[in-house]
């Protein structure tokens, strides 16, 4: 039964609207800016009315970016993809190891695994300038600096602990009693593990997967620290849109767009993986 | 040769001991019902023989063949558990198959899912995701499961408690039979006494982390080796009281609460002995030419086709009588009668260790 007035359901509706469009805004904002040119989004006093063009997206497209003093040549596309490559890699990666570890964690107790899974997730609480100094250091050393496989390392610090502590909690859940079931109809542990516990965790694993691409895919500062311009995502790419002849508003909100969508598209899909309750009904009590 | 065989198996949690010196033997088409209140170990007795838990020390062997380092998978063992366990992921069907696709691949596996489905009735469901299914038919799929790779052992651990009184009856009275047609030794933990009387071949009453006795569930009622068993089985539960040991001109006595009640002569060796005296509820027979007890009836209630009495002697003791509803005339609350005590539901047990008092040289 719904036992709220009219005028509470205004005024809830009222409230909601002003958070939305607190949070909404600035994408709004920045869509259309996107559809603008330098002069346009410069004007005193900004109005909502302006004669929409598709230059930007033009120039980011094509990777020459036409200015006043003289066409430059931009890496948009291949920062693009670049923020793909890494990220899916990181990914995948982090899914490979934090996905057994988090089982681990989840069922048994062993010496230190407290300890070291805390560890892991500490790796999120320092700020990343502490280890970025003597993190290049060792990647000159090694020859990992400016390559793929060396950024992939380093986001392990972001995607890794996001993983390993989310999916465990979804494994904790399950009840070991499902997996003891099947051990008992026949099965090794490392069937019960690829046939019970990661399908059951499935939700808790596409959710701390897509956090984890979410935030490789927004990092910004060990790319560009440890990558040179043909290996450097988006976040690092846009700084080319700070020109001599001055900052490329327009450019940069039409790339901000581009670079958004992906993550946005994929939240929106991963959704429903999200609020999916698989195990209910299986165990009582 | 018996199936299933323990021997001094004890297990600790953290050197807080559960389980201590079990031995067990269960031969094949046996029940053998672990009956016990909660928190005794039951489930971990089950868990250690499926190989889910390490024991402390001990052995156990399937078959002639020591478990101690075989995995689960291995042990030929079948566990219907008390949550179901149910696979949420798979079919029905899915899930009694999976210990038949273990064994044997994908060979007959539809022919043996349908038979044991048929069995057990579920047949009409098993395309269902177990969150499709009643708690009957969860609880039907779980112990199909169990059975279906007919193992050696089967373990059922209280599969009758998530599931409503109707059905918990039904399945009470088709158990034995299927298990019996399993050939499986099958362990039963419950802690619901009818259960564990209406369906054990035998009953091992578990307390304290300790085999109190194992016997036919007849032996079990009357007969019990000390007064915590006499208390677990019965409803209403066994009367206590104390009392001493007389002897008399034309036998021997037992005075309690102002009475003098005939026991068997053979207790005349315990002579002046003050005991602690169980009776049965159904023992007590309300005389209308005067029994030795004289009381008061406090207060009378029915339950099923018996009617319960509390009745107050006049030393204050207060004690049950459970007397049939179609009988004599049952006496009203607040009335005087005058009760006796069939010798057959009276027990006597020492008063410091509770153990059932021996005549003759063997345990009465």
């Amino acid at each position: 039964m719904d036992h709220t007035s009219p005028l509470e359901k205004t005024l809830r509706g009222i409230a909601i609207a002003l958070v939305l469009t607190f949070f909404l805004f600035p994408i709004f904002w920045i869509v259309l800016m996107s559809l603008q040119t330098n002069a346009t989004i410069l004007r005193m006093p900004p109005s909502l009315v302006f004669e929409p063009t598709l230059a930007n997206y033009r120039a980011l497209l094509t990777g020459t970016l036409e200015t006043t003093a003289g066409n430059l040549d931009i890496a948009f596309m291949r920062n693009l993809g670049n923020s793909v490559i890494l990220s899916l890699s990181a990914v995948a990666l982090s899914l490979l190891l934090g996905v057994p570890a988090a089982y681990a964690f989840a069922r048994f107790r062993f010496r230190l695994g407290e300890n070291i899974a805390f560890t892991l997730l500490s790796f999120r609480f320092a700020p990343p300038l502490l280890v970025l100094l003597p993190l290049s250091l060792y990647f000159k050393h090694l020859g990992l600096t400016d390559t793929y496989i060396g950024l992939v390392w380093v986001y392990q610090l972001i995607c890794l602990p996001l993983i390993l502590w989310i999916v465990r909690g979804y494994f904790e859940d399950i009840s070991p009693d499902i997996e003891h079931a099947y051990r008992l109809a026949g099965y090794g542990w490392w069937q019960t593990f690829r046939r019970i516990a990661v399908p059951l965790a499935r939700p808790g694993i596409a959710a701390a997967g897509l956090l984890a691409f979410i935030f490789a895919w927004n990092n910004f500062v060990f790319a560009l620290i440890l990558a040179s311009a043909d290996k450097q995502p988006v976040t690092v790419g846009a700084l080319a849109f700070v020109t001599a002849s001055g900052i490329q508003y327009g450019q940069i909100a039409a790339a901000i767009v581009l670079s958004v969508t992906p993550t946005l598209l994929l939240a929106l899909y991963a959704q429903r993986y999200l609020v999916e309750g698989l195990s209910l009904g299986a165990v009582k009590g | 040769m018996a199936l299933l065989e323990i021997a001094s198996l004890a297990k600790s949690f953290r050197r807080e001991p559960v389980l201590a010196d079990i031995s067990l033997r269960a031969n094949a088409g046996e029940i053998v019902v672990v009956f016990g209140p909660s928190g005794t170990g039951k489930t971990v007795l089950l868990r250690l023989i499926a190989g889910l838990e390490e024991p402390t020390s001990g052995q156990i062997a399937i078959d002639n063949r020591d478990m101690a380092d075989v995995p689960p998978e291995q042990r030929g063992v079948g566990m219907a558990f008390q949550n179901f366990a149910l696979f949420p992921h798979m079919t029905a069907f899915e899930n009694i198959a999976s210990p038949l696709r273990a064994l044997n691949g994908n060979g007959g596996v539809t022919a043996g899912v349908g038979k044991v489905a048929k069995l057990l009735k579920i047949d009409h469901v098993l395309g269902h995701a177990p969150r499709e299914l009643s708690n009957g038919q969860k609880q039907r799929t779980s112990l199909a499961r169990a059975l279906a790779a007919s193992p050696k052992i089967l373990l059922l651990d209280d599969p009758l408690r998530n599931v409503d009184a109707k059905l918990r009856f039904e399945m009470r009275l088709e158990l034995p039979k299927l298990l019996r047609q399993s050939g499986s030794a099958v362990l039963y933990v419950t802690q619901d006494y009818k259960e564990a009387m209406a369906l054990a071949d035998r009953i091992a009453v578990l307390l304290g982390g300790a085999f109190e006795q194992v016997a036919a569930p007849e032996e079990i009622y009357n007969a019990p080796h000390s007064l915590a068993v006499a208390r677990l089985f019965g409803d209403p539960a066994i009367n206590v009281a104390e009392g001493r040991i007389e002897t008399a001109a034309d036998g021997v006595r037992l005075a309690l609460a102002d009475a003098a009640l005939p026991i068997d002569p053979a207790f005349r060796v315990h002579a002046g002995r003050t005991v602690t005296a169980g009776i049965r509820p159904e023992a007590v027979v309300i005389a209308r030419d005067g029994g030795p007890l004289s009381a008061v009836v406090e207060a009378v209630t029915p339950l099923n086709e018996r009617t319960v009495l509390l009745l107050k002697a006049a030393s204050g003791w207060e004690f049950l009588a459970s007397l049939p509803s179609s009988g004599e005339a049952i006496p009203e609350a607040g009335g005087r009668v005058h009760a006796g005590i069939r010798p057959a539901g009276l027990h006597l047990f020492d008063r410091e260790s509770g153990r059932r008092l021996a005549v003759n040289g063997r345990e009465g």
